[in-house]
């Protein structure tokens, strides 16, 4: 079946099996790796996009029900060379480790943050509760959700949990 | 002496950039030309012999490139484990499956859906056979796993001490003479410490390239072990080491899963051999509880005896390990792990008695922490049950069991193992005396007041990892028989380039640690120059001496001493020639601000970009000096490192439904010297969410035909955000005395110290109904029945 859509602002079209799941044809018709498969069966997030504004977990939803939509991966995030300020938030506040999940949490933590700007801890914790994460105990996770948030709102961030040495 | 601060700082880590912005690349983002891809077919039979295997419909499908079964493969052989003990798996299913998920035959086509649906298309016939999936009927050998092994015991471990059959006679005669007395308690518990799957997020991918002209493989794997796997790829298709370049690049979590050669990673090798193109696997999270090793799976009793004072006068941990089907690299090791730990932090008399035994399921192994949980969780499971019955503080009857600070550094634990260094009672301290330990027990008698069901549970703990020492493998372990050196040491090359940029290539095998990050603090905290100026490379067979990878929390103590002294050579040769280039003495010889300078002299300076440009300029050198700026060292530490630990939690109960709430977390670890309290911080978050994982949510279930339950992510519970708080991290510094940077390892603790700690705060929360124990996961189902099961027995 022949597709069009827009995936981080670029339009791309293509001719796919109709079973194609969305992030494979990401992954293996577009190249845009980072976007990840944990589980197939909607469960750990690894995969979710934002399709037309909403976060979509994309191994559970065909590259032809995105036919016509606006897709934003992990890669078009970044804006100018400036880090979206949740990646700045997951790195400034350690959290992510082995980064396998981390584009998906990243993603889900966008959505969360423009449908709520100001999230409790809690609503952080069940915001994200469609991610899995195996590394972190999402402790550093919503750290740096709330680095975000702060810095997303125009406020300072509240301080780290330790002091940078400068090398 | 030391030159920047980094050692021992938070600085941000040098992986995030790729990994926040999707540009880290992990094996199954690769996609080479003419790629093939992989889909096995699995057994649906947990015990059952193959009559036959028609592949005609599948070969039959356009871009079906080959299907393999054993006839193919069986000439290259089995992949050997490190303790070939049991019955070492076959390639692929040779004659007869003895656990569902077991591969059969691999399917090689042009894209991953077609590969699944010629998968499908293979038409296998089985003749079922008797099935042992309970451990205990296993045991008695009813059923035979494997007809021509003699029992389904594979080996038993026995310890106390080990290795000593007279003094373990003596410790058992003490034991039952404490318990023969009339003045002393024995409390005893029998526990599951259940079957875990470890999920590593990433599920496993190998990608195998064969060049014929060259006459070498190119394999990326999401491995711990590389260069173990490069040795193995070598072993099996008799060429040699040189032939093979194994690279891990990103790997997506381990936690020990991916310290195997699995049977996979040699036969995408083979086919791309045969087939000349590029050959992919990646791992369906729906095979991978069946194709990726498990964890745990104990069933033992622990009995303990002491006064009614709390004085302990013996303990015994006396069980059955389930092995499954198939030995693979650790297997029937792992057991031992627990014995390593059996006697934790205490003195008292212990024997420990342990049963490897195979049954119809995946093989388990390595799972983080590796038998040293299940030993500690009985431990501290039945301390906690001594303490309640004679009406003691738990924390005082630790307290006065522990083996005494001043017993270290000559310290040997009860089962017989030599400890490096600790001080037990100085992190149960920095505990029991923290505000929130007091808060906690002040919330507790609050709301208890309010009618609620809420405890506080403690553990402290002891584990053993930095594994060293090099000669651990004199045990019985070997890695000759799979094209590896049989060592526990790590490796560390440090060199320094024309331009003062400095490259360390280490033998480790990271996934998600940091290590990028950590070596360039070591390395820069030696030589003075800045992390953004160091590179480092890991996980890679042909850039790195042959390391023995990432595993039992020991990269930081056994390869990152190996770099830290591979600097120290550097930075001699170094000042060196900069005494050389300032016409000074040697001993003078300072670095600081990018270079080096004469002490008491400190205008008289030497750039790192000048000493090493006149590095690579031998006519400039001193007499006799060989050009160059680089060292290599392997580090073989004396022995293993003893971290330890207290850790507090705070739980309520749902007295209706049985539902449990983790409210509170504290921990004291203490694993020596922090290189980075950031990345070590973190190290204990994700162990305690493991930890509490298991406590709370995780179980592998097998029925009685040995089919998995539990193989998909809607039937294996993980912890998400929503279930787990903000942990509490205290820490005390206890260095080791084995290793140069004073470390112990951190990978492994959160998991080792929390799963006991919530199974006690949940007793200590229901002990007013007369619950004095509740088998892990503590599901609401399981924890309603108990409470029903103590209100009947009322």
């Amino acid at each position: 079946m022949q597709i069009r859509m827009n995936v981080n602002g670029e339009p791309v079209s293509a001719d796919v099996e109709p079973r194609t799941l969305l992030v494979h044809f990401l992954r293996d018709d577009l190249g845009l790796t980072g976007t990840h498969i944990g589980c197939e069966t909607s469960y750990c997030g690894a995969c979710t996009v934002i399709v037309d504004g909403r976060t979509v977990k994309s191994c559970t939803m065909l590259a032809v029900q995105a036919d016509g939509s606006d897709v934003t991966t992990i890669e078009g995030l970044a804006a100018d060379g400036e880090l979206h300020p949740v990646q700045e938030g997951f790195w400034e506040r350690h959290g992510l480790q082995c980064g396998y999940c981390t584009p998906g949490m990243i993603m889900s933590a966008v959505g969360l943050l423009t449908e709520n700007p100001n999230p409790s801890e809690e609503e952080i914790r069940h915001g994200i509760e469609g991610n899995i994460c195996r590394c972190t105990g999402y402790h550093n996770i919503v750290r740096a959700i709330e680095y975000a948030a702060a810095k997303m709102r125009g406020e300072a961030p509240a301080p780290a949990e330790w002091e940078e040495v400068t090398a | 002496m030391s030159t920047t601060s980094v050692l021992g700082g938070v600085v941000k880590r040098r992986e995030d950039p790729a990994l926040i912005q999707g540009t880290g690349l992990y094996v199954d983002d690769i996609k080479l030309p003419g790629m093939l891809y992989v889909a096995f077919v699995r057994s649906p039979f947990a015990h059952a012999r193959i009559t036959s295997i028609d592949a005609s419909a599948a070969l039959a499908m356009e871009g079906v490139e080959a299907v393999y079964t054993i006839d193919d493969v069986r000439h290259l052989g089995p992949v050997l484990a490190q303790v070939p003990i049991g019955k070492v798996r076959p390639l692929l299913a040779d004659g007869v499956v003895n656990h569902v998920g077991e591969a059969v035959a691999m399917v090689v086509a042009t894209d991953r859906y077609l590969a699944r649906d010629a998968a499908d298309a293979v038409e296998v016939d089985y003749e079922p056979l008797p099935v042992v999936v309970d451990l205990k009927e296993a045991a008695t050998d009813a059923v035979k796993v494997h007809e021509d092994l003699e029992s389904n015991i594979l080996m038993t471990w026995e310890a106390g001490p080990f290795g000593d059959p007279d003094a373990m006679a003596e410790t058992q005669r003490k034991i039952a003479e404490a318990k023969a007395r009339d003045d002393t308690v024995v409390v005893s518990i029998e526990a599951v410490n259940q079957r875990l799957i470890g999920t590593a997020i990433e599920p496993r991918a190998v990608l195998a390239d064969w060049n014929p002209g060259y006459g070498r493989f190119t394999v990326y794997s999401s491995t711990q072990i590389p260069h173990a796997l490069a040795g193995a790829i070598a072993k099996t298709f008799g060429i040699t080491y040189n032939d093979v370049h194994v690279v891990a690049p990103e790997v997506g979590g381990g936690f020990g899963l991916k310290l195997n050669i699995y049977n996979d990673e040699i036969l995408v090798a083979f086919a791309s051999q045969r087939l000349g193109r590029p050959v992919k696997y990646t791992e369906s999270r729906r095979e991978s509880p069946n194709s990726t090793i498990q964890g745990r799976g104990w069933i033992a009793t622990a009995t303990l005896v002491g006064t009614r004072d709390g004085e302990i006068l013996g303990y015994e941990l006396h069980g059955l390990c389930d092995m499954g089907a198939y030995s693979q690299n650790f297997t029937v090791a792992i057991p031992f792990l627990g014995v390593f730990v059996a006697s934790g932090q205490y003195k008292f008399p212990t024997h420990v008695k342990l049963d490897c035994v195979a049954t119809h399921t995946m093989t388990t192994d390595a799972y983080r922490g590796a038998g040293r949980p299940e030993a500690m969780y009985y431990l501290e499971r039945v301390i906690d049950a001594y303490a309640r019955k004679i009406g003691m503080d738990p924390a005082e009857v630790r307290r006065k069991n522990y083996i005494p600070a001043d017993a270290f550094p000559a310290a040997v634990s009860p089962v017989g193992f030599a400890m490096d260094t600790g001080d037990y009672d100085k992190a149960l301290d920095a505990l029991v005396e923290s505000d929130g330990y007091r808060q906690m027990l002040a919330d507790r008698d609050r709301m208890r007041a309010e009618g609620k069901l809420v405890g506080v549970g403690l553990s402290t703990y002891v584990e053993v990892c930095g594994f060293g020492p090099s000669g651990l493998v004199d045990l019985g372990f070997s890695w000759s028989e799979y094209g590896a050196p049989a060592a526990f040491s790590g490796t560390g090359l440090v060199r320094v380039n024309p331009d003062s940029t400095v490259t360390v290539v280490i033998g480790t095998g990271p996934s998600g640690q940091g290590h990028q990050t950590t070596w360039s603090q070591i390395v820069s905290d030696q030589l003075g120059i800045p992390m953004e100026r160091i590179r480092v490379i890991h996980g890679d067979s042909e850039e790195s001496p042959f390391g023995i990878g990432t595993f039992g929390s020991r990269s930081a103590a056994v390869d990152g001493s190996a770099t830290f002294e591979a600097a120290q050579k550097v930075r001699a040769k170094a000042a060196k020639i900069a005494a050389h280039l300032l016409e000074a003495s040697e001993e003078d010889i300072q670095f600081a601000d990018g270079g080096a300078f004469v002490a008491g002299s400190p205008d008289k300076t030497v750039s790192w970009e000048e000493i090493a440009t006149v590095a690579y300029q031998p006519h400039r050198l001193p007499e006799g000096m060989e050009g160059g700026l680089e060292a290599h060292s392997i580090f073989s530490p004396a022995n293993a490192t003893w971290p330890f630990g207290a850790h507090a939690a705070m739980v309520e109960v749902d007295a209706d439904t049985g539902d449990v709430r983790l409210l509170r977390y504290i921990t004291v670890d203490d694993c020596g010297n922090v290189i980075n309290p950031m990345i070590v911080d973190g190290q204990i978050h994700g162990g305690l969410a493991q930890g509490i994982g298991q406590a709370m949510f995780e179980e592998a279930v097998y029925d009685a035909d040995g089919n998995l339950l539990t193989g998909s992510l809607l039937d294996y519970v993980l912890p998400t955000a929503a279930d787990l708080p903000s942990f509490e991290l205290h820490r005390t510094v206890t260095p080791s005395d084995i290793n140069p940077l004073g470390v112990k390892g951190i990978g492994e603790a959160g998991t080792i110290g929390s799963a006991q700690t919530i199974v006690n705060a949940v007793v200590d929360a229901l002990e007013s109904l007369g619950v004095t124990h509740v088998d892990m996961p503590l599901r609401p189902k399981r924890v309603w029945q108990a409470i029903q099961d103590a209100k009947g027995g009322n």
